[in-house]
């Protein structure tokens, strides 16, 4: 990383696993769950945050020192939905049938913790280059979980990547359903995203024990 | 009736934590002990009890397409629905100040332990989620409105509740450590909402509305089946006349 200092590269590198915002921070849960049935619709998710919160964090570190902070949380609120408004419009005009899948849910990047969060802890303390390293090192760690859960549900519960049949076709009985698999229906329901995230939080922990919790 | 049926509805069938999951991040990080869970809980029913309305009020006449009738002819065209993310969370944003306000001046023990949670009210997904479904929703009148509100606030509030008497109580088992804390809660949630799911049922029954509700997963599912039933079809139909 040539062009980061150790630092900077410690504050895109630090979210994606050991302080990662779903897992250990424990922010910005709602939407990871609600719309991961799908790959697809994880990645624009991510991509959703990543611009929101990276393009945010900036201008709320612009703006650190002239925010009064009795009305911090209407401010942040203002300039995350003006984010969102402009991500929402633009996937209505160009993937308007992804749009109607997420339905709600990009109008509730505005309440996504992480976003407030990280302005809260980050951006009202820092610098703008900083932020937008932090911001976008948040995103990414989101978008990992995000597409780690959109990639077993699909994969498990319709047996499809992106919409490719990569276990084979279930009607006509190719590739592995021809040996007797069958795909579980259970895993697009909305409770096995919980259960996907906790056993990925059992991994990571297992992995790496001082993230234990004391009991 | 109707009224009953949406109350109901918003607490066991739709319930903001378990059908749609919103305002999680407050509910894993409050459930902690019961006590404080009850304060938010609280907390949320009264704002989503007087947000929901008032959101509801604006989308009406202000914000819905044609909504603006009302100040004359002239402005019947308008449509003003893609400022509804702005205009609501701004009502939100002020509602949750007022709740802080209060909070703090009568009930400081609260306030403390409420911490940075109470401002993160604000962003509780749970509130603006309530705003956005009652949109989607189309629900048709002001009373609607609030019953819709009080009742997705006692869902949240049962669930949080719920979930903290288990995390209390689960202190006591031998949970493997790396499970420890959040992992488990995050299981036991899904094994909640899976029961959850049980109560799917209680409203069907002759009740020609309830497919236009049905998760989109759901549907999707269903849909599916659909798809494997008219392709098994042509199989049969394809090997009768090769046959």
């Amino acid at each position: 990383m040539g062009i980061l200092s150790k630092k900077d590269a410690a504050l895109i590198k630090d979210p994606l696993f050991d302080n990662n915002p779903i897992t250990i921070q424990v922010l910005g849960i709602c939407s990871a769950l609600a719309i991961t049935a799908e790959l697809k619709a994880s990645i624009v998710m991510a991509l959703s945050v990543l611009f929101v919160l990276g393009v945010g964090n900036v201008v709320i570190s612009l703006m650190r020192n002239i925010i009064p902070s009795k009305i911090r949380i209407i401010v942040q609120l203002i300039v995350v939905a003006s984010l969102v408004i402009i991500v929402d419009l633009v996937l209505k005009a160009f993937a308007y049938e992804l749009s109607k899948t997420l339905s709600v849910f990009v109008g509730l990047i505005i309440t996504n913790c992480i976003i407030m969060g990280r302005f809260e802890a980050f951006a009202l303390g820092n610098g703008p280059w900083k932020s937008f390293l932090d911001g976008v090192g948040n995103a990414l760690g989101y978008g990992v979980i995000l597409v780690i859960v959109g990639f077993f549900r699909e994969l498990l519960g319709s047996g499809t990547l992106l919409g490719f049949k990569v276990l084979g076709d279930p009607i006509e009985k190719t590739g592995l359903y021809a040996i007797g698999y069958e795909n579980n229906g259970f895993m697009l329901l909305s409770p096995m995203a919980l259960i996907v995230v906790g056993i990925i939080i059992w991994v990571q922990r297992s992995k790496n024990k001082t993230l234990i919790e004391e009991a | 009736m109707e009224y009953i049926e949406l109350f109901f509805k918003s607490i066991f069938i739709d319930n903001m934590v378990f059908a749609t999951f919103l305002g999680m991040c407050s509910y894993l990080a409050i459930s902690k002990k019961v006590s404080t869970s009850v304060g938010m809980g609280a907390a949320v029913i009264f704002v989503l009890t007087v947000t929901v309305p008032l959101n509801w009020l604006l989308d009406q006449y202000i914000l819905q397409e044609g909504a603006l009738a009302w100040l004359g002819p002239e402005f019947a065209e308008y449509d003003l629905s893609f400022l509804s993310f702005i205009m609501f969370i701004a009502t939100i944003a002020t509602m949750v100040q007022l709740v802080e306000i209060i909070v703090e001046k009568f009930s400081p023990a609260l306030y403390n332990s409420l911490g940075i949670f109470l401002p993160l009210i604000a962003v509780n997904c749970a509130i603006l989620g309530g705003s956005l479904f009652m949109q989607s929703r189309e629900i048709p009148s002001f009373g609607l409105a609030v019953t819709y509100g009080v009742g997705s606030g006692i869902g949240w509030f049962l669930a949080i509740l719920a979930i903290a008497a288990i995390r209390e109580k689960i202190r006591y088992s031998a949970v493997p450590p790396a499970l420890r804390g959040l992992g488990i809660t995050f299981i036991i949630t899904g094994l909640m909402a899976i029961g959850f799911m049980s109560f799917g049922g209680m409203l069907t029954g002759g009740d020609e509305e309830k497919k236009d509700t049905k998760p989109e997963v759901e549907a999707k599912l269903e849909l599916d089946k659909k798809k494997k039933e008219e392709s098994a079809k042509i199989i049969a139909a394809n090997n009768t006349i090769n046959e």
